[in-house]
């Protein structure tokens, strides 16, 4: 098959274009989708805010602030890290009308889960949208659909602590997916305590 | 190999005769992982024939530039070289199926079908036949994956390419894995039938 004899010289410079023209084309194809592939993130994120807070007429994506816990505290931060929160205020005409809180959960099935929950200024849930999680097919990704995750429209912190009924809370379950769906309750809970203390 | 092998017959022999999933057993790792879905197979067959194609041209053009000794690591990189131009390519215009397929697009590298290919059939004719081969053997996967991932949606979700027929849950074992082993059992029980049959 192969006609050239596997000399150590030989074998040193096949090898050294093949890499080198591997590592040249890819750097190319990089280079060429950087771009695309930041637009598609930017595009989905702001998909997902648009999803959940509603009309509005300024920039929620230039605007976002970050919160983080500190012990038992939230408090406005620089830099975030995996356990802060990112805030989205939309406003008409320089008015709050609503906020998209970007929150997480680390107890999903398969790791962490990450929803966007969009509250009015009382801070009543108005819509949820799933960022990314990686829960099992047809079981824990069913948080996406509305039959799960429109029942937490309306809901406040007030009302009750948010949990599944399993729990002693008020939330329906995924069938089969109770651990997706207590992460789900998790996350929630968490934007709306951040929510709530951070107006006072 | 015989050099005069018919283009017609090196390009369905991936459907049935020699289908890489179903008779060469080959690549059963994505296989059983990605068909939840029709449409995550086809994507998945569809980025895994670019992938064949591609690497099969490029490794029998340099066919006889390569010393025997290093043919293996050097197809490697080529090989991975194409997975990852389509991930990137993919998370660029595809952002939905490529969140759909997220972890098997990288592990198309270790798929056994293109490095098989590479090295039983690529490394030994020429670029033509080669681009057929890949061709033929990316159809065979797509065609395998889309009926793996058909079955098990029609019977996990009922559902079709996404479109549901039914309302109501669906069968959940064959969305999960043990629905996948199932599912791929009876299909290769039935082409070995065929062959009992035939022969």
């Amino acid at each position: 098959m192969s006609a050239k004899d596997s000399s150590f010289v030989s074998m040193l410079i096949t090898l050294v274009v093949v890499t080198g023209v591997a590592a040249l084309s890819l750097g190319f194809v990089f280079k060429f989708t950087e771009e695309p592939i930041a637009a598609a993130k930017a595009a989905k994120q702001m998909r997902a805010i648009q999803g959940v807070v509603g009309d509005y007429d300024n920039d929620p994506l230039a605007e976002s602030f970050i919160i983080c816990k500190e012990g038992e505290l939230f408090q406005k931060c620089e830099t975030g890290d995996k356990t802060s929160l990112t805030f989205y205020p939309a406003s008409i005409q320089s008015e709050l009308s609503a906020t998209g809180i970007q929150t997480y959960s680390e107890k999903g099935y398969s790791g962490r889960i990450e929803i966007i929950v969009g509250v009015d200024q009382e801070g009543v849930i108005k819509n949820i949208e799933v960022v990314s999680h990686a829960e099992t097919p047809g079981l824990g990704s069913k948080m996406s659909s509305p039959k799960f995750k429109d029942q937490f429209i309306g809901w406040k912190l007030e009302d009750q602590p948010i949990k599944v009924k399993k729990d002693g809370g008020k939330v329906d379950a995924i069938s089969g997916a109770t651990i997706s769906s207590r992460a789900f309750s998790d996350a929630v809970q968490l934007a709306l305590e951040a929510y709530n203390q951070s107006e006072q | 190999m015989s050099k005069d092998i018919s283009i017609k017959d090196n390009l369905t022999k991936g459907f049935f005769r020699e289908n890489p999933v179903f008779v060469l057993l080959l690549g059963l790792c994505p296989t059983l992982g990605v068909t939840t879905s029709a449409i995550n197979g086809l994507g998945m067959g569809l980025a895994t024939m670019f992938v064949l194609i591609l690497s099969n041209v490029v490794i029998s053009l340099v066919r006889n530039l390569i010393p025997k000794k290093v043919r293996i690591p050097s197809f490697i990189v080529i090989i991975a070289s194409f997975v990852t131009i389509v991930d990137l390519l993919m998370a660029a215009y595809l952002p939905g199926l490529h969140e759909a397929l997220g972890l098997f697009i990288p592990l198309i590298v270790v798929n056994c079908i293109v490095l098989g290919r590479a090295e039983a059939f690529a490394s030994k004719n020429p670029i033509g036949h080669s681009a057929i081969d890949g061709l033929g053997m990316g159809i065979g996967f797509t065609f395998a994956l889309v009926l793996l991932g058909g079955i098990r949606e029609i019977l996990g979700n009922y559902s079709i390419f996404g479109f549901k027929f039914m309302e109501a849950d669906g069968i959940l074992m064959f969305i999960l894995a043990p629905g996948a082993f199932l599912v791929l059992g009876f299909i290769i029980g039935f082409f070995e039938w065929r062959k009992l049959k035939k022969a």
